[in-house]
């Protein structure tokens, strides 16, 4: 047999299963929300094709959409850079020569891969207003906590705070980074006299600076995705509606679930969707262009 | 490296360990409250240990109200998902790593870009589509994509490490008269073994932990996997004890939490280092 056209065959024979998944539970799915996106579909009725007008209500009209840009952009915003900065931070402390380097490092991974919603819950617990720890601790010092799970104010702090528990990933990315950093160089910097902060500023940083984009745009990326998080704080925190109170807690892919699987605006869900698509595919492009500009690549 | 003053190295393993302290805060508190009675969990200040640990809550919520049943449904979902994913990404790695042919770099740059979308991005039709087939209120749309290369990052991690395999001993199985099946799962795949472990590991944290899909696809209570069985149990919990609780009776959420927790903390343990290495890789060498 030929052996090009035999290779082809195994091939298709080999990757076929994953390809077919790749366009049943991807690519067929992306198109026919695209389509939906145009179209009145609320389940009863077959879509009916409306043109923007699901596009236009989501950005003139609709009373949970830019709350939802909101929530996200403002957790995004509070919660990426004390992340990376703990991921980072940790990093560079694991880098020292210490003892139970694999111990340490087990430690502070080990949140990032337990169940959201679990997590969710036990936060959930710990920030009651009535019985929860923080506000007895908080009372043992003659404080009054707040009531933060049910508070507009509060709700979404809470989450934020809840996930600087999750920089595992990122915090294990900087320390392979930082493995990869020349010691000569730094060697070579205390020689000349260059103290500890110069050596970071100035060898260190330059070096990783590819790497904090890439867990940047992750961290954006992770941000649009949280769902699980706040659907099962809002549930043990007993809200009327998930993303509550008052919308506090509606993250983007929240709402999106809501409009799609509570409200049965199947259309409108599609067309936020196709937003949030969009505003990946760029954000993924950037950071592919940007890589390729930034990466320095050894020899 | 020149050697570091004591005040420094005192500082370091202080600052290691009140961050380690402050990352498993929470979960010690989930385990001790899990071990209380309903007045120590009410009282004020709080009792920080229970008088005596409490295993039966545990009893109470797998047993008493029948909450084991939650368990073996995800036990059932991410066995079913991890041995789809297996059978079809190894086979699928295999190809990217070893075949020349047309369309290759393009499907595969396709595969990995899907790595990028949330799930909500394609839910809608998939919806229409599995209600369509009749398999909403099924285990079906958890398990079939799992069957179809459902993890592409564990068909990306299988294929960097099937690249590492030298070709000769491919050509040295065919010379021998050995089909590509074979050599693929008697010679490729147990020569990476620590690559399918992670993979597999991987696959399990996904399923174990997702509360989306589950969610989304399932209907009757009794379908649950356990992070929707949790919810549930929070929202029914004056129900099913009958109301002898004021309000929620957080000891027994949080055994079920914990029950939702411990096998995911075991799988860690097991496999730490190699899990832990693999992330680092796939994110920085990718």
């Amino acid at each position: 047999m030929n052996r090009s056209r035999g290779e082809t065959l195994w091939f298709w024979l080999f990757a076929g299963p994953a390809v077919a998944g790749l366009l049943a539970f991807n690519v067929w799915p992306m198109l026919y929300s695209l389509w939906l996106s145009f179209c009145r579909y609320e389940v009863l009725a077959p879509p009916e094709f409306i043109g923007l007008q699901n596009y236009r209500y989501l950005f003139t009209h609709d009373p949970a959409f830019w709350p939802s840009v909101r929530v996200t952009l403002v957790f995004t915003v509070a919660n990426l850079p004390l992340a990376i900065a703990g991921a980072l931070g940790f990093a560079l402390l694991l880098n020292q020569p210490v003892r139970g380097r694999g111990f340490w490092r087990a430690v502070f991974f080990l949140p990032s891969i337990l169940p959201q919603a679990a997590f969710a819950v036990v936060f959930g617990y710990i920030f009651q207003a009535d019985g929860g720890l923080l506000n007895r601790a908080l009372a043992l010092a003659g404080i009054q906590g707040a009531a933060w799970t049910t508070s507009p104010t509060w709700a979404l702090p809470v989450l934020i705070v809840v996930s600087l528990w999750s920089f595992g990933y990122p915090m294990v990315i900087f320390l392979a980074a930082l493995q990869d950093v020349p010691r000569e160089l730094h060697e070579a910097a205390h020689i000349d006299g260059a103290d500890g902060w110069a050596r970071f500023r100035h060898i260190t940083l330059p070096l990783i600076s590819p790497i904090i984009f890439f867990n940047v745009v992750m961290g954006v990326i992770g941000a649009l995705k949280v769902f699980d998080l706040a659907y099962a704080f809002s549930v043990s925190q007993a809200q009327p509606m998930p993303g509550g109170p008052a919308r506090a807690t509606l993250f983007y892919g929240l709402n999106l679930y809501q409009q799609a699987f509570g409200f049965f605006h199947l259309g409108l869900a599609s067309a936020m969707a196709w937003l949030l698509f969009a505003f990946i595919a760029a954000l993924t492009y950037v950071n592919f262009r940007a890589g390729r500009r930034w990466v320095h690549y050894g020899d | 490296m020149h050697r570091r003053p004591a005040l420094a190295s005192l500082a370091l393993y202080a600052a290691l360990g009140l961050g380690a302290f402050v990352m498993l805060a929470p979960l010690a508190w989930m385990l001790l409250t899990s071990l209380k009675t309903y007045p120590e969990i009410l009282r004020n200040p709080p009792a920080w240990l229970p008088a005596r640990p409490q295993w039966g809550n545990y009893a109470t919520v797998l047993g008493g109200f029948a909450y084991y049943r939650f368990f073996l449904n995800s036990v059932f979902v991410a066995v079913m998902v991890i041995a789809g994913t297996i059978l079809t990404c190894c086979p699928a790695a295999y190809a990217f790593a070893f075949y020349e042919t047309r369309f290759k770099g393009l499907i595969f740059g396709a595969l990995l870009s899907t790595l990028m979308l949330p799930a909500q991005v394609t839910v809608i039709p998939l919806f229409r589509a599995f209600a369509g087939l009749g398999w909403v209120d099924t285990y079906l749309p958890l398990i079939v994509p799992a069957w179809l290369g459902g993890n592409v990052f564990g068909i990306f991690l299988l294929r960097q490490f099937f690249r590492t395999i030298p070709r000769s001993f491919l050509e040295a199985a065919r010379i021998d008269g050995a089909s590509e099946w074979t050599i693929l799962w008697q010679l490729v795949v147990p020569m990476s073994r620590p690559a399918v472990l992670t993979v597999a590991v991987f696959t399990f944290l996904w399923s174990w932990n997702d509360l989306f899909n589950p969610l989304v696809y399932l209907q009757s209570e009794s379908l649950a996997t356990l992070p929707v069985g949790l919810l549930y149990f929070i929202a029914r919990a004056e129900q099913l004890t009958g109301g002898s609780f004021g309000q929620v009776p957080w000891h027994l959420v949080m055994a079920l939490a914990a029950v939702m927790v411990a096998p995911v903390v075991l799988v860690f343990v097991l496999v730490q280092r190699r899990f832990v290495e693999s992330v680092a890789s796939s994110g920085v060498k990718g």
